[in-house]
Parts: C-alpha cells; sequence; structure tokens
C-alpha cells in the first residue's frame, strides 16, 4: 500500500510539474514580429516546484489527512443547535429585511459619488442574478446565455431613445417585456432539450446575439456601440445641469438647491435599488405560489412531475420567460447608467459571472444569492491589484463549489412546517 | 471555369479546417459517450496545446536548432505531453468527485475549470496574441495567369495528412488494442464492465488523456495555420468542435470526424459566399437546429431513457 501511495504521488507531483512549468515559467515574449523566450523570475519557479511539493506530500499522506479532517468537529457552531420556531425565525427575517432597505435607502447620502455608482451596479447584478436564480437555481435549466436577455433589454432602451426618443420609463417595460418575448421565443423549441444540450443552445444564442450587434453596423452601431441614452427623469425633472429635452425643467432649478452631479447618481441608485427590491419580491412571491413549486418539482424529478400532471413545457417556459424578463429590466437599467452600450458588455463571461454568482450563493436561495452579488461585485473594488485574478479564482470556487458543496454557501431553506415536539 | 476554381478552394479551406475541427471532436465524443457528460474545459486544453508547441518552437529556436521535422516532432510531442496531463489532472481535480451527480453539477464544475484555465494562461502569458512562426511555408498553384488562381499551401497538406495519421492510429487503437477494447466496454455500460473487472477510472482517464493528446495535435496545427495564439482561442474552437461532436452524432468517433468536415466546409462556403463575420453565427444556428431536429446526430445511436 505505501509503494502504490509513492509511485501515484510521485507520478501526481510530475503531472503538477509538467502541467504548471511550461506555461508558467517560460514566458512567451513579442519581439517586434518575432517571438522570444524568456524565463520567469525565481519566485515563480520555485513557487511551481512547491506546488509540486505539496501535491507530491498530500496524495503520499492522502489517507491520513483525509481520515483526520473527518475527525475534526463541525466548523459551524450553530450546526448542533435546534433551529429557530418558524414564526420567530420569519418575524426576524422580514425585521431584518426591513432594517436592511431603510438603511439602503439613506446611506447613498452620506458616502462618496464613486461608492454610489459601484452601488448601482451590485444592485444590477442582483437582479440579474435574482432573475437567473428562477432559470437555473429554481427550474434546474442552465442557461448559458442569460447575458442575451441583458442585451435584448440594454439594446432596446438605446435604441428606441435614439431612434424615436423615448424615456427611461417607457423603455422600462418596453425592455423588459421584449426580453422576455425573446426568452419566450427561444425557450419554446428548445425547452425540450436536456440539460446539457439546453446549456450549449443557450450558450450559442447568447454568441449570435452578441454577433448580430457586433455586425448589424447600421442599426446598432457595431463596435461602437451607442452613445448618449438619457438618464431616467423624475416626474419630467432632469438631473443634467440644462435640460435637454423641450417642456422638461430641471431637478435643481425645481428645488432651489446648487447643482450637484451626485443627484444623477443617487436618484439612479435609488430606481435600481427599487427595482432590485421588486425583482426579490416578485420572485419571493413566485417561488411560493403553485408555479414555483411546479418548477422546483420539475427540477427534482421530471418523469414524476409529468405523471403528476404538470406540463413540462409550460412550466419550463414560464421559468425561462420570467428570468429574461428581470435580465431586460436590467439591462435597461445599465443602458441607463453607463449612458453608452457595446457588444463588448454583453460577452459570455458576463453569463459565466451571473452564473458564478448563482452558483457561490446557492442554487434557489434568494439571500445567498444576494449576498453573493455583493460580494462578487464589491471584492474585485477592494483588491484592486487582484482584480486581474478575478475570473481565475471565479473558476476555481465554481469548481471547488460543485466538489465540496453544490448547494453553495447559503443552501436553500424550504418551505416547511416542523411537527411540535411532543411533551 | 472561375466559379469552379472558387468553389474548390472554398471547398479545400473548409475541409482542413473540418479535420482540425474533428481533431478536437474526437475528445469531446469519447468523453461524452463514456460518462455523458460534455467536457466543458477540452477547448482550453486545446488552446494549452498550441501554447506549449509554441514555447517548444520558440525554445528550439533559440537553441539554434532550425531542422524542420525535428522542430515539428518535439513541438508536437511537447504539446502532447502537457496537455495529456492536462486533461489527466483536470478529470480527477474537477470531473472525478462530481461524478454520478445530478447532470448539472460536473458541468459547472466543468465551466468553472474553463474559465479557470482560460485565466491560467492568460496571467502567465498575457492577453496579447502571440504571433506563431510561419514554419510551413508554399502552395501548389493551378490556373491561368490572370484569373483566380487555387492554391493548395503545403501548410494545408501536412494539416491533412497529419490528421489523417492521427485518426488511423486511433481507429486501430480503439479497434484493436486492449484499452481500446475496454473503452468500447465502459461506452457500452459502464457497470457491467466494472462488474467484469475492467478498472473503469483508468479507462476514464485514458479516454481524457487521448482526448487532450488529440487536441493537442490540433492545437499545433490550426496554431501554425491562423499564425497566432492567445487565450481566447480554445473557446470558439471548442464550441465548433462540439457542434462537430453534435452534429456527428455525439459518443460517435466516425460521426466526430464527419462533424468536423461538415461545419468546416459549411463555414467555409459562408465565409466565402456571404461574409467571413457570419461563420460563427452559420455554425451555432447549425448546432441549434440539429439539436432540435436530429439531437442524435447523423451516425449517432438514439438514446434510450430508462425510468
Amino acid at each position: 500500500m505505501a509503494a502504490h501511495n509513492f509511485k501515484h504521488a510521485l507520478f501526481c507531483a510530475v503531472v503538477t510539474m509538467v502541467i504548471a512549468f511550461p506555461i508558467l515559467g517560460l514566458n512567451l515574449v513579442a519581439r517586434g514580429t518575432r517571438v522570444g523566450l524568456e524565463g520567469a523570475d525565481a519566485s515563480t519557479i520555485i513557487s511551481v516546484f512547491v506546488a509540486a511539493a505539496i501535491v507530491f506530500f498530500f496524495q503520499l499522506y492522502r489517507d491520513t489527512i483525509m481520515g483526520n479532517l473527518g475527525k475534526l468537529p463541525a466548523l459551524n457552531p450553530l450546526a448542533g443547535r435546534e433551529p429557530m420556531p418558524q414564526a420567530k425565525r420569519v418575524k426576524l427575517e422580514s425585521w431584518a429585511l426591513t432594517g436592511i432597505i431603510v438603511l439602503a435607502l439613506f446611506w447613498p447620502f452620506f458616502v462618496s459619488r464613486g461608492s454610489v455608482d459601484l452601488a448601482t451596479l451590485v444592485l444590477i447584478y442582483v437582479m440579474l442574478a435574482l432573475g437567473l436564480n428562477v432559470v437555473v437555481g429554481l427550474a434546474g435549466l442552465l442557461d448559458l446565455g442569460y447575458v442575451a436577455f441583458y442585451a435584448v433589454g440594454a439594446y432596446t432602451f438605446a435604441l428606441l431613445s435614439q431612434y424615436m426618443g423615448i424615456s427611461f420609463w417607457m423603455a422600462l417595460p418596453i425592455g423588459a417585456l421584449l426580453a422576455a418575448l425573446f426568452g419566450l421565443v427561444l425557450g419554446f423549441p428548445v425547452l425540450r432539450l436536456r440539460g446539457d444540450y439546453l446549456a450549449i443552445v443557450t450558450l450559442g444564442f447568447g454568441e449570435i446575439i452578441r454577433i448580430l450587434l457586433n455586425n448589424w453596423t447600421s442599426i446598432t452601431g457595431g463596435p461602437n456601440g451607442i452613445g448618449g441614452i438619457p438618464e431616467p427623469t423624475l416626474f419630467g425633472m432632469e438631473f443634467g445641469r440644462r435640460v435637454k429635452e423641450e417642456g422638461n425643467t430641471s431637478f435643481h432649478e425645481t428645488f432651489g438647491i446648487a447643482y450637484s452631479g451626485e443627484h444623477k447618481v443617487i436618484f439612479l441608485y435609488l430606481i435600481a435599488l427599487v427595482l432590485a427590491v421588486i425583482t426579490a419580491l416578485v420572485i419571493r412571491r413566485l417561488m411560493r405560489m403553485p408555479v414555483g413549486r411546479a418548477w422546483e418539482a420539475l427540477r427534482e424529478d421530471e418523469i414524476a412531475a409529468r405523471s403528476l400532471g404538470l406540463s413540462r413545457t409550460a412550466v419550463k417556459l414560464s421559468a425561462f420567460t420570467i428570468g429574461a424578463f428581470f435580465a431586460g429590466f436590467a439591462g435597461t437599467v445599465f443602458a441607463s447608467k453607463q449612458g453608452f452600450i457595446s457588444p463588448e458588455s454583453f460577452v459570455f463571461l458576463e453569463s459565466a459571472i451571473i452564473l458564478a454568482i448563482v452558483v457561490l450563493g446557492g442554487m434557489g436561495s434568494q439571500i445567498g444569492v444576494i449576498l453573493a452579488a455583493i460580494a462578487v461585485t464589491i471584492l474585485p473594488e477592494l483588491a484592486r491589484e487582484f482584480a486581474d485574478y478575478r475570473m481565475l479564482v471565479f473558476g476555481a470556487a465554481m469548481v471547488l463549489m460543485m466538489v465540496w458543496r453544490p448547494q453553495g454557501l447559503m443552501p436553500m431553506r424550504r418551505i416547511h412546517i416542523e411537527l411540535k415536539r411532543q411533551e | 471555369m472561375q466559379d469552379l476554381l472558387y468553389f474548390s478552394q472554398q471547398l479545400i479551406n473548409g475541409l482542413t479546417i473540418g479535420s482540425t475541427y474533428a481533431l478536437i471532436a474526437i475528445g469531446y465524443t469519447m468523453v461524452y459517450g463514456i460518462i455523458g457528460m460534455i467536457n466543458f474545459a477540452h477547448g482550453e486544453i486545446y488552446m494549452i496545446g498550441a501554447y506549449t508547441a509554441l514555447i517548444a518552437i520558440t525554445g528550439l529556436a533559440t537553441l539554434g536548432i532550425a531542422w524542420l521535422p525535428l522542430v515539428l516532432i518535439v513541438a508536437l510531442i511537447c504539446a502532447m505531453i502537457v496537455s495529456s496531463s492536462m486533461g489527466w489532472a483536470v478529470e480527477r481535480v474537477a470531473y472525478r468527485p462530481v461524478r454520478g451527480r445530478h447532470r448539472l453539477i460536473p458541468l459547472i464544475s466543468a465551466i468553472g475549470m474553463s474559465i479557470f484555465l482560460q485565466n491560467y494562461v492568460h496571467l502567465a502569458q498575457g492577453s496579447r496574441n502571440v504571433g506563431f512562426p510561419a514554419l510551413i511555408d508554399g502552395s501548389f498553384r493551378f490556373g491561368t495567369g490572370e484569373g483566380f488562381q487555387l492554391s493548395i499551401s503545403y501548410m494545408q497538406i501536412t494539416i491533412f495528412i497529419t490528421t489523417l495519421v492521427c485518426m488511423t492510429i486511433l481507429s486501430l487503437f480503439i479497434s484493436r488494442s486492449r484499452i481500446g477494447r475496454a473503452c468500447r466496454a465502459v461506452s457500452q455500460d459502464l457497470g457491467m464492465a466494472n462488474l467484469l473487472g475492467i478498472d473503469t477510472n483508468r479507462i476514464i482517464s485514458a479516454t481524457f488523456v487521448i482526448g487532450a493528446a488529440l487536441a493537442a495535435v490540433a492545437g499545433l496545427l490550426l496554431g501554425m495555420y491562423y499564425g497566432s495564439v492567445d487565450p481566447l482561442f480554445g473557446f470558439i474552437a471548442g464550441l465548433k468542435a462540439f457542434t462537430a461532436a453534435v452534429l456527428g452524432g455525439i459518443g460517435s468517433i466516425p460521426g466526430a470526424m464527419l462533424g468536423g468536415l461538415i461545419l468546416g466546409v459549411a463555414e467555409s462556403m459562408t465565409s466565402g459566399y456571404l461574409s467571413g463575420e457570419y461563420k460563427d453565427v452559420v455554425s451555432f444556428s447549425l448546432l441549434i437546429l440539429i439539436l432540435l431536429f436530429k439531437p442524435t446526430g447523423l451516425l449517432g445511436k438514439p438514446e434510450v431513457e430508462k425510468i
């Protein structure tokens, strides 16, 4: 056994070296038109060796290490405690949520403009992640082209405002409905497919939309994108220094306060906040409605659900359409926040980030997904020097989560009734 | 006559690209045939093969070795070794622990792996594309002096021959060798093969290694053909190869070969007669259409769902 372990450990260490050394240790550099090769610095080389050594010793003492890990006491101190009674928990949760929302409403007035802007972005991701959570987490349909619906929402607003001068408030429902329509039209044929085929088809669809946006230069402006997207107005009051459109007044003049660029940012943040809360509440309701339960039933066991009379197409299609609807919502807000959109913002990587949020937060769990959206968006901003490593970490985290904790960091809690313990 | 020459040129270009798609597609189709999962990170393994080959070529050039056959063979062997190790490690780390769980879990794990590998190369080698030296120059030319000339480059011929050799070796390996026979047995019935004393874990690892090695060959060939590599190089190629695998019938090796060729020709016809920008749209639409109307592909066997 020991000899076999040793051979295996040696093999693993060699493989680690083979994988890591050429790519990390030898860097290709362009010298004019020719390519040259440079050795990496000593620390990289040393770390490759250290990695190989770690792999070697881990594999050598694998059985002992794994055995000891199993004996460790549970990390979660609450694990053994009795769960809180349902009624008390619900009360506590609703108080906490109200508190957070009130805090979120007043918070932007006391911080810098940059952080409010970032918070708006976080809220857009919260909306996207909640929407995708319906599709992936609840209905169990892996959608890798989710960003396409986001793009539909954003481009709807951009194009409508450019060609027809439609305002944000008009475009918001139109964008969301159009995205939902796209979801419906796409979903109708593809939802018959099995899970992994569905993933690939949606991925292909996302790419097709992006390529079309990129090449349909006469309408979408191609890679140059569309600029000059108007900001939302508050009952016809604009937030710019000067009024752009006839008939509107400006916010700072109406209220007789000094003009400040922050008003616009805060207003946009509040809109995003309200929309995100609406998204969360609507989906929360839907989860408890028959349709929400049907999503989960179909995810858990398709054959059993169908034999109980659920229509597979209708149930899946509803999840897909609702997910797309909220992506369209988020897209409209995004277009308005940026003032400029181009196909660059709607690449597959974006879909992957949203999926990573849902997976990390716990598929199906709303609180988990919201927290994950906040973490995933803010962490790279806080640690700028690690921003390059962001996607590397996401990729690794997705794999590790699937291996160790596929239910996510904050797994979904099913609505259930607990039996009273007999006294 | 001119039209015919133009058409044959597109056909040849398409077959060239298509044969490399076929090489990558084999990795998808073999893995799918055995454990029924889409190895999303396969495109990245192909990209790493291309990078390793380029590193080997540049390294040899720095050492002053320029004898072409030696350079190519060393680059090919290096790429195959690194890619196969990568394929083995990926299966070990990301797929084996989640095997047998709900279908989405291995798929998400594979997507995570793909993102990880892309960024691993991106961080180590930079995001800019690096030029691949044109080692095989020149071409045969047909046609009259002033009109359209049909040209078949030596590179294209190399691609054909290499692919043909690889496919032949693979077919012989699958049909004659012990491991090949075990592979076929495992793909028919994993549990039964296990009962009959086949080390299925080993066979699954072997499939990943074989697929990765073929992807590395494709990486070297396509790297030289396109003349540059970058960390995103594998993503689209991986999708195309997956399309090819589905087109031919996923799980079937001859299907992957056929699918690759059809897809390559379809693409080059689109860029030849319509516009180069839409060739990706055509292949993705093709994928969607096949999955909708004939999910078993051209040569695939229908999958029976057991309750």
